[in-house]
């Protein structure tokens, strides 16, 4: 295991833009998940780390050597790959003995043997080890690919959306299980994902992405309460922040243009009247749908209310964050 | 009625099953008649009407790989009785063994020639579509038409500049310069095809082996061609058939040394007229490593000949 660094990388493809002065830093042993929307350049990140792309300029650094011009090989990543990369002529044990074959490895016999084992349990594919790759499941798909990477012992996993096709059920188990081999083996992961539950609670730093640039890296809860910017606040959360004009509260600091509330960031009681519109019920919790100056709202409440549809109640903001007209937040 | 994509109806099976069936006698019919007409007696294969029902008899087979003399009495008591049940045979038409004839020579040429210039073909053809799928060639679509358009006419077309260069170049009638004519011509049609099938296979997996510590040619080895070996099988049947029936260049290229089957079989004449029985013994013999090469091969063809509609 290793730190990894990206020293302003740039990449761009025909006309695309990649990757734009992306830099960031992986140190030993963290997990670090990359958000973004699709397009944001999640996937030539990785790519880049693992010597798929080379970058048109900016550095790698992995364990304190720029590896720009080193072959994949030479880099010593494993990489779960977003979809693809399980070998269809062999079997699910085949597949994952295939890296520790790799004349770098040269694995023995026995060893290779208990590993995969070892690995198949931990993704619940022992009973499928037989199994051509073809005759699988898109979610034991990805468990074995997962599995192919699982067996090495890299200086960084790279995963592009491992779990994105199981089950809530076998995700949330998974997720767990990853954490706990993460904190066993001390492994480095650069991990991928859409989901911001996953991001949430098994990174150590999240990296947010858009159109190419970095647009903030920090611990998720750093990101949570302490947004750059616009953007940044609406990947994290659910519900949504609201994201209202300043106009409809006051006091906002001067140079800002919106105001952006997370649905706990609104006291209920005092402040500007709006009419609740929806209520849904989520056992844990009650959402409520309000309609304030011609704008939506999602807010919270606790499950014994007695606020129904229809009624009008007051709401303040508490703990708000401003932004300036181009999304940017101002302090 | 439920209507499936992939389950026929049982009326669909029965009709597809009758057309198949029929087509296949039709196309075997031929295929029968010489190998039928390969153990008739010379008489019997051009009686007229023909016959179907026959007394099977070795004697085309014997004529194809002999060469007989007619002899008089005298010979006949100075050689005793026939030893061997080819001997036989032979003597029954007055006739005796003076050696063996050139056919097993010719055909082991066409084994040669077929199977050579299949191979070349083949590997040059995919390591040249591998090139072509994975790197970035400079003009590449121009490059890859321009392989095709060596095939946009009958070969024969160009066989006079070619019979000059072979002459010039000491290749004519030789097993070399039959292996690099029929491997020039077979090669766009294995480029183009087996471009074709590497193209299908998702750039992810070598890559994934790339990153797991392959070099690109274990990567190409272990990963590519392992999933491309139904669509190369599938070209090296057809580039076996192209070299194995070529007529043409063979008839102009080939005389005393490298002469290949083909020429060889229509120049079998037995005594007063056309020997078809030897012929029809030629013609099996002829088809029979294709034959087996493609059954050998079958279980690739079978996926290989849909090019990727099926292939798992
Ligand atoms: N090989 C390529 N050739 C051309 N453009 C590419 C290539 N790979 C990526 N791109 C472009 O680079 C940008 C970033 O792509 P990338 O695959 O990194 O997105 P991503 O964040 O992984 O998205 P997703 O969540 O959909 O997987 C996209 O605009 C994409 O079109
Ligand atoms: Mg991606």
């Amino acid at each position: 295991m290793a730190d990894v660094e990206l020293r302003n990388i740039t990449k761009s493809f025909d006309k695309d833009i990649g990757l734009e002065k992306v830099s960031l830093k992986i140190n030993d042993g963290e997990f670090v998940v990359l958000l973004g929307p699709t397009g944001a350049g999640k996937t030539t990140t990785l790519r880049l780390i693992a010597g798929l792309e080379k970058p048109d300029s900016g550095e790698i650094w992995i364990d304190g050597r720029n590896v720009v011009n080193d072959s994949p090989a030479q880099r010593d990543v494993a990489m779960v790959f977003q979809q693809y990369s399980l070998y269809p002529h062999l079997t699910v044990r085949e597949n994952l003995e295939f890296p520790l074959k790799s004349p770098i490895l040269k694995t023995p016999v026995d060893v290779m043997k208990r590993k995969v084992n070892d690995v198949a349990e931990v993704l619940r594919i022992s009973h499928k080890l037989d199994n051509k790759a073809t005759e699988l499941s898109g979610g034991e798909m990805q468990r074995v690919s997962m599995g192919r990477a699982l067996v090495r012992n890299p200086r960084i996993y790279l995963m592009d959306e491992p779990l994105s096709s199981l089950d809530a059920k076998l995700r949330s188990e998974l997720r767990i299980e990853l954490k706990r081999i993460q904190a066993e083996l001390g492994a480095t992961i650069l991990y991928v994902t859409h989901d911001q539950i996953e991001a949430m609670t098994m990174a150590t730093q999240i990296g947010v992405l858009n159109n190419g640039r970095l647009e903030q890296f920090g611990p998720p809860r750093e990101i949570y309460e302490n947004p750059s910017s616009q953007y940044v606040a609406t990947r994290l959360g659910s519900p949504r922040i609201n994201t209202l004009p300043v106009s409809i509260f006051g006091g906002a600091p001067a140079g800002s243009a919106l105001i952006g509330l997370r649905p706990e960031h609104i006291h209920i009681g005092s402040g500007q009247d709006c009419q609740v519109t929806r209520i849904e019920h989520l056992g844990d919790q009650i959402r409520l749908h309000l309609r304030l100056a011609g704008h939506n709202i999602i807010t919270l409440t606790d499950t014994h209310t007695s606020i129904k549809v229809g009624d009008v109640i007051a709401i303040q903001p508490n703990n708000p964050i401003f932004f300036d007209a181009n999304g940017s937040r101002v302090v | 009625m439920s209507f499936s994509v992939n389950e026929p109806s049982n009326r669909q099976k029965w009709g597809a099953g009758i057309l198949v069936i029929s087509y296949a006698i039709i196309t075997l019919l031929p295929l029968l008649w010489i190998i039928a007409t390969g153990f008739k007696s010379p008489a019997d294969s051009i009686s007229y009407p023909p016959k179907v029902l026959f007394e099977p008899s070795l004697e085309g087979y014997v004529n194809l790989f002999t060469t007989q003399t007619r002899a008089s009495e005298e010979t006949f008591e100075a050689l005793g009785d026939p030893t061997t049940w080819y001997d036989e045979i032979v003597r029954k038409k007055g006739m005796v063994i003076v050696g063996p004839s050139r056919f097993s020579e010719r055909f082991l040429n066409s084994v040669i020639i077929g199977f050579g210039s299949t191979f070349f073909a083949i590997v040059l053809g995919t390591a040249a579509a591998y090139a072509f799928s994975r790197f970035r060639v400079p003009l590449k679509d121009d490059l890859l038409f321009f392989i095709l358009s060596t095939r946009m006419m009958p070969p024969i077309a160009v066989a006079i500049p070619i019979f000059l260069m072979f002459r010039q170049l000491g290749l004519s009638d030789t097993h070399a310069g039959m292996i690099l004519l029929y491997t020039g011509v077979n090669l766009s049609l294995a480029v183009w095809l087996i471009n074709g099938f590497i193209d299908e296979i998702p750039i992810e997996y070598e890559e994934a082996a790339l990153i797991d510590g392959y070099t690109r040619f274990q990567a190409f080895y272990k990963v590519v061609l392992p999933q491309a070996a139904t669509g190369i099988a599938s070209t090296a049947i057809f580039c076996l058939i192209f070299a194995w029936n070529e007529y043409a260049f063979a008839v102009l290229l080939t005389s005393g040394n490298a002469q290949t089957a083909p020429p060889f079989i229509p120049t079998i004449i037995g005594v007063g007229g056309f020997d078809w029985p030897a012929m029809a013994a030629g013609a099996t013999i002829f088809l029979l490593p294709v034959m087996v090469f493609t059954i050998l091969l079958r279980k690739h063809l079978l996926s290989g000949i849909t090019f990727g509609a099926v292939r798992k």
